[in-house]
């Protein structure tokens, strides 16, 4: 017992003195900001983008939605029990898929197109063959103890999900087993983000931490921390090299992998709501974050100066998402709307 | 117990704070000049920083009436 205090002791020491080592790295290396080193890039000006379509078909609020890699289907998943595959450039509606359990809270595509995930409340992450003559149920991943936040397919064949338990997970599809558990955070895993080489992820929590994990090792390389709060929703940079979060907290964060922490902060005075989802546009410039103030404000991404908004929604704006192609960007609501702007 | 899985947590702390402490780092202004870099490379392809053509918009209503 005595034994075991000293060697605390000793250990909580260690523990202090490596965090202070970090500190000081990248204070090491803080030798300016982004919006320094961006004085010199031309202003963006205002940007008005105008809504296209609205997408009328969910009877309840709208949770999660993403693209599929052709840039014209997208998928969306609402509280009303059903999973919609829609064709954004008609607006009709391809596939309806009904839930096992109607809480579900995301939703994802698989590059193929061939299938779709979803999960939520049930604590689970099902997977859906949408090409069959009516969506079949491929897989039920069950294993996870606690609400699903976030899924992304790697493949027809791997699943990424990020859970309430605080942990994420890689599956294998065939066997419908985790091959690996990535455990580290200590609040509830709300999102994650797979890099664009597909061989790291990012994962933001309610511990109000960003984590960087080696997706094939298992192992989390680096921690991020800024937020006050937690942080809802993640996504990479285009070139992999740095990520943003949107938080609780009200505001949008850059950190950049290499230098190892935080570049820039989004955040404005009138603006006290939440942050639900966010994505960026293909150039990285744009950043379209949804808040609970029931609009998707437009940051631009290297000033830190917000340069529009999408208004339209009558609730919260949960997700948001640019397909591959960049050409348009999709907002889904509370209001049981998906809306398309360009 | 107890104190033993304290004494085991502790040490994948340490560690975890050790690969943690580990990573090269680069200097934020050249982690901010090369962020800027690609947003200006890619600048000119970002359909929503310079805009959609009428007539190639994918999500817009075509304007023209089919006869039926």
């Amino acid at each position: 017992m005595a034994a075991d205090k000293a060697e605390m002791d000793v250990l909580k020491k260690e523990c202090d003195g490596l965090r202070t080592q970090i500190e000081a790295a990248r204070k090491g290396v803080n030798d300016g900001n982004m919006s320094s080193a961006a004085g010199s890039a031309t202003d963006v000006g205002r940007v008005q983008l105008k809504l296209r379509k609205s997408l009328k078909g969910h009877l309840a609020k709208i949770y999660s939605m993403h693209w599929a890699s052709d840039s014209r289907s997208m998928v969306s998943a609402s509280q009303d029990g059903k999973l919609l595959v829609w064709d954004t450039h008609t607006g009709n509606k391809l596939v309806a898929v009904p839930l096992k359990s109607a809480w579900v809270m995301s939703v994802a595509f698989a590059p193929s197109g061939n299938l779709v995930a979803s999960g939520g409340l049930d604590n689970m992450c099902t997977v859906y063959n949408i090409k069959a003559a009516s969506p079949k149920t491929l897989r039920e991943l069950d294993a996870h103890t606690g609400y699903l936040s976030c899924c992304r397919f790697l493949s027809d064949t791997e699943i990424m999900t990020a859970s309430g338990d605080t942990t994420c997970c890689l599956w294998d599809l065939e066997t419908g087993k985790q091959k690996i558990i990535f455990t580290n955070h200590i609040g509830d895993c709300m999102s994650l983000a797979l890099s664009p080489d597909e061989n790291t992820f990012i994962s933001g929590a309610c511990d109000s931490l960003a984590k960087l994990w080696d997706l094939r090792e298992g192992t989390c390389k680096q921690t991020f921390s800024g937020h006050t709060s937690d942080i809802n929703a993640i996504q990479f940079f285009p070139n992999g090299n740095a990520f943003v979060t949107g938080s609780d907290d009200c505001s949008c964060k850059m950190y950049d992998l290499r230098s190892d922490q935080e570049v820039i902060t989004y955040q404005d005075a009138s603006l006290n709501a939440g942050v639900t989802s966010l994505t960026l546009s293909n150039s990285g410039r744009l950043i379209f974050a949804g808040y609970d103030d029931f609009n998707c404000h437009i940051w631009d991404s290297l000033k830190g100066e917000k340069v529009g908004v999408l208004s339209g929604h009558d609730n919260r704006v949960s997700c948001t998402g640019v397909p591959a192609d960049g050409m348009g960007v999709c907002t889904g609501s509370w209001d049981s709307f998906l809306k398309l702007w360009n | 117990m107890t104190s033993n899985s304290n004494v085991s947590n502790m040490r994948r702390l340490v560690e975890q704070l050790k690969l943690e402490a580990s990573v090269e780092r680069i200097k934020v202004s050249q982690a901010a000049a090369e962020l800027q870099q690609f947003c200006l490379q890619n600048a000119a392809k970002d359909a929503l920083l310079v805009g959609v053509p009428t007539g190639s918009n994918p999500f817009r209503e075509p304007r023209s009436c089919a006869v039926v």
